[in-house]
């Protein structure tokens, strides 16, 4: 009979462990940009590769337009938007929406550092 | 004692469990934009924007990372990224495959380049971070876990630094045996 409250009891502890875990959230990759949002009054930008990397290979954004692949190394400033650089080489209101849609760029939380978001059980990419 | 309370009995269901328990674990699931800890929920772009949920669930899966196999998502036509927005780019896909970091105490890496090149252009790994001749980069798991060179991708936007032997994929013995086929010739 001990062997049977012994088993009962690993059954409950596991189906207990097992339900805490719950699910794994995916990553997103997401950057933030908030070098001037917010001292201009405005929400920091969230940039999510995902959506964009359905529409666009990463050679587009990354070699036609010029970001570089660090988070933080592009000084993307409003007047390049609206002048067809960077963001606007799409966000013109004729690929994608244009900049004066503000608030669909600018929706970050308040108080947010500028950097990329997500990561993974490992400590990188530590230096963005 | 009642037969169904067997200790098998029991252990067969608590492996089940534990069975369905690992298979909700490795259920996909992405947070939505209003609880992503990134977007204001009262920003009033929530509601307009797409949700992660929505696009990413019809993508292949994946078990790490965003949940999303981007090359297979690509090459079974499932999207279409667009390649260029300059009429005048080409659009560049390289399709030899190196071997790389051999004899270590992991597996070879074996880098195909098409999966690569299909998303990403020469220039944006050559000639930094990677110079464009096989062996002479020294490559560095502390770097790469530093977020520089694979890492400036992998960990981020592509599949997570825990899936070590999708890269370690290549076992050294088949090339020691193939190298010492080759000194016999």
């Amino acid at each position: 009979m001990r062997s049977v409250e012994a088993a009962l009891a690993l059954a409950v502890v596991a189906a207990g462990l097992l339900c805490a875990a719950g699910p794994a959230w995916g990553e997103y990759g997401d950057v933030i940009l908030n070098r001037r949002s917010e001292a201009n009054g405005v929400r920091p930008v969230v940039f999510p590769h995902w959506f964009h990397r359905i529409r666009f290979r990463c050679k587009v954004c990354h070699s036609e337009l010029g970001f570089v692949m660090r988070a933080g190394a592009n000084d993307v400033k409003m007047s390049d938007i609206s002048e067809g650089r960077f963001c606007g080489m799409c966000h013109n209101g004729t690929v994608a929406w244009g900049p004066d849609r503000c608030d669909l760029c600018h929706s970050g939380l308040p108080g947010l550092k500028s950097g990329i978001v997500g990561g993974h059980g490992t400590s990188g990419p530590g230096r963005w | 004692m009642r037969r169904w309370l067997h200790p098998c009995r029991i252990l067969l269901l608590a492996c089940l469990l534990a069975l369905a328990g690992a298979g909700f674990a490795q259920k996909r699931s992405w947070r939505p934009l209003a609880n992503d800890g990134v977007h204001d929920p009262k920003s009033p772009a929530i509601g307009v924007l797409q949700e992660p949920a929505q696009a990413l669930s019809q993508l292949p899966a994946d078990t790490a990372g965003n949940y999303v196999r981007w090359v297979e998502a690509i090459e079974k036509g499932v999207i279409d990224p667009r390649t260029n927005i300059k009429p005048e780019t080409q659009f560049r896909v390289r399709d030899d495959s190196i071997v790389v970091s051999k004899f270590g105490s992991m597996p070879a890496v074996t880098f195909p380049h098409r999966q690569h090149t299909l998303w990403l252009d020469c220039t944006n790994c050559h000639e930094k971070p990677f110079v464009s001749k096989a062996g002479a980069n020294k490559l560095s798991m502390q770097k790469i876990l530093d977020g520089e060179q694979c890492g400036l991708c992998h960990g981020a936007v592509a599949f997570p630094l825990t899936e070590c032997n999708r890269c370690h994929n290549t076992s050294n013995a088949s090339l020691q045996r193939a190298r010492q086929t080759d000194a016999k010739r």
